[in-house]
């Protein structure tokens, strides 16, 4: 039997009611926005039966610079047997660029965080293996911040031998 | 052993890199880097208008850009809230199921050009022809469209499409049962793909594989069917499920998903609504230069004859394929003969204005060539995208390589990568 979306959400802020700060769903599609310690809880509750969120559909991070919390993570679950997607942000700050990798949980998150890591300079707690994955090694600074230059060039690196 | 494999070897279409740590012919470990196609897509999009961002969505799967284009373009029209004609809604099924197909046969062509059938490459090869010459008639590109617009398609089909579309499906239809019968059970092919890299269902799923890699392990999941977007609900097809979930599996789903895409075709082509503009109106009217100058002292009466390039922004065309007030381009007539069309035109283009979505953020999906094909966008209320996040579905599943591999020899390495469907500029973006 498929579950009600609106059951999902309330087991959700039952369960988590300290640790999520809100739902809203512009556009439809469904937002809960958490602290960042309780992402692999949440994450887990969520892999559980009967809300069987068995998919990591997307992982990205988007940057507001000047907010006072900077960063924010954005996570795009996906169920296949309810046949609904979720989507989960938690907020970071410039200072504590820090949060729970979900490499436990699902394997394609090992290349989606390395590539959160190589574009904003997210760590990730727990992360195996935590290299850029687009930009060569020696690449200074992070593309995809707001206060990386488009046109910023930076020198060519030596082959190696 | 250490050996590398790539990027210039020719399976890896040059843009990936594996690094083999072999023991006689078997990988022990393995590591795959890529990045040699990063173009910087998701930079470069928050820097353009919504508009101009277009083209770029077009050598994102550099196969089937028409799908790309549907992906960006109804993502929009899920932030702008616009709805469009019955007939854009058909063309662009048409255009995706099409590109669907050249997508697979590429694929295809491609895995078993590697495993030596180079006929099969050369016959599918043909078969993309025919179906290239209706994308070409239609949106004047083979590869780089531009065609799905938001608010509706660029232009109506040409007045004989109907021929060219009949064509390039009975075309492909002989070459898919030529290649059916060419490797379909031949030993050779057999025996480097079947029961080789058997993928589970719980391993695909945890590797987030959508689209026919995952579904050759037997999981139901097509964007078609769960979330069913243009007119998919309408049409009639099913969806091919592998069993075992190894090499042969995913060419043999995307093989019967082809036949599926014909099908949906052939519907459309039946159920698709008149248009509303007869093609043959198109050659009547004055030369532009004619009309220029004419309203210099009066209002233009008659119709501007358009060059072929600006179809599908003249005025009478518009409900039948475009909608959506202030997301689509002025009619052309308008602009080269009234001021109101001229700034009007100015204000479309001009930086600062042009396409203004709400604040806010969506996430829409389609069904690409290799998966669910997915935009994040977050808009600020500006003209330009805040942030664009684009969902490759290739992406997670080349990322599963590296376990796939692993314990096999180094000549499986090869239909492995190539029953992936790697698109390296969707992959490296």
């Amino acid at each position: 039997m498929a579950m009600e979306k609106e059951k999902i959400l309330e087991d959700l802020n039952q369960n988590f009611a300290d640790n999520i700060m809100s739902v809203t769903a512009p556009f439809g599609d469904e937002i809960i926005l958490f602290e960042k310690e309780a992402l692999l809880n949440i994450v887990k509750f969520l892999l559980k039966e009967p809300y069987a969120f068995t998919m990591l559909l997307d992982l990205t991070c988007v940057d507001y610079k000047g907010k006072k919390e900077r960063f924010e993570m954005v996570y795009h679950l996906f169920s296949l047997s309810n046949k609904l997607r979720l989507r989960l942000k938690a907020r970071l700050s410039e200072d504590a660029l820090e949060i729970d990798s979900l490499t436990p949980l699902f394997k394609n998150a090992n290349w989606l965080e390395r590539e959160a890591y190589d574009m904003f300079g997210v760590q990730f707690k727990g992360h195996p293996y935590l290299r850029r994955l687009f930009m060569y090694d020696g690449f200074e600074g992070h593309p995809l911040r707001k206060d990386y230059s488009l046109r910023k060039q930076q020198p060519r690196i030596r082959l190696r031998k | 052993m250490l050996l590398n494999m790539g990027p210039s070897h020719p399976a890896m279409h040059g843009t990936t890199r594996i690094m083999l740590e072999l023991d006689g012919e078997k990988v022990v470990n393995c590591e795959l880097e890529m990045g040699y196609l990063h173009r910087g897509f998701e930079k470069i999009c928050e820097n353009k208008s919504y508009f101009n961002m277009l083209i770029y969505t077009d050598r994102l799967n550099y196969v089937s850009p028409l799908i790309n284009n549907t992906g960006y373009v109804m993502t929009m029209e899920k932030l702008l809230g616009i709805d469009v004609p019955e007939r854009a809604q058909y063309i662009r099924v048409i255009m995706c199921e099409f590109s669907r197909v050249c997508d697979h046969l590429t694929a295809l062509a491609a895995m078993c050009m590697e495993c030596g059938a180079f006929t099969v490459f050369l016959y599918m090869m043909k078969a993309r022809e025919y179906i290239w010459d209706l994308m070409e008639q239609t949106s004047g590109a083979r590869m780089t469209t531009s065609y799905i617009r938001i608010g509706g398609v660029r232009s109506d089909f040409p007045s004989n499409w109907k021929a060219t579309a009949q064509k390039a499906i009975e075309e492909t239809r002989k070459v898919l049962k030529d290649c059916h019968g060419l490797i379909s059970k031949n030993k050779i092919f057999l025996n480097r793909t079947r029961d080789v890299a058997v993928v589970s269902p719980e391993t695909a799923i945890n590797y987030g594989w959508t689209g026919p890699c995952l579904r050759s392990t037997g999981v139901y999941y097509d964007v078609r069917k769960t979330f069913p977007y243009l007119v998919y609900d309408q049409l009639d097809f099913e969806v091919p499920l592998g069993e075992r979930g190894d090499n042969f599996d995913r060419y043999m789903v995307r093989m019967l998903e082809m036949e599926q895409s014909l099908r949906m075709v052939e519907q459309c082509m039946a159920k698709i609504p008149k248009s509303s503009s007869p093609s043959q109106l198109m050659a009547k009217g004055m030369e532009p230069a004619e009309a220029i100058k004419s309203s210099r002292t009066k209002k233009p009466e008659e119709k501007i004859k358009l060059s072929p390039n600006l179809e599908g922004t003249e005025k009478d065309k518009y409900p039948g394929i475009l909608s959506g007030k202030g997301s689509i381009i002025p009619p052309k007539e308008d602009t080269y003969t009234t001021i109101e069309g001229l700034i009007r035109h100015f204000k479309f283009f001009m930086r600062g204005h042009g396409i203004r979505p709400p604040k806010g953020e969506v996430y829409f999906s389609v069904e690409g060539g290799s998966g669910e094909l997915g935009f994040y966008i977050v808009s600020d209320g500006t003209d330009k995208p805040y942030r664009l996040h684009l969902r490759a579905p290739c992406f997670h599943i080349v990322s599963s390589l590296e376990d796939i591999i692993r314990g096999h020899y180094v000549a499986d390495v090869i239909p492995t990568f190539g029953s992936m469907n790697m698109i390296g500029g969707e992959l490296d973006r």
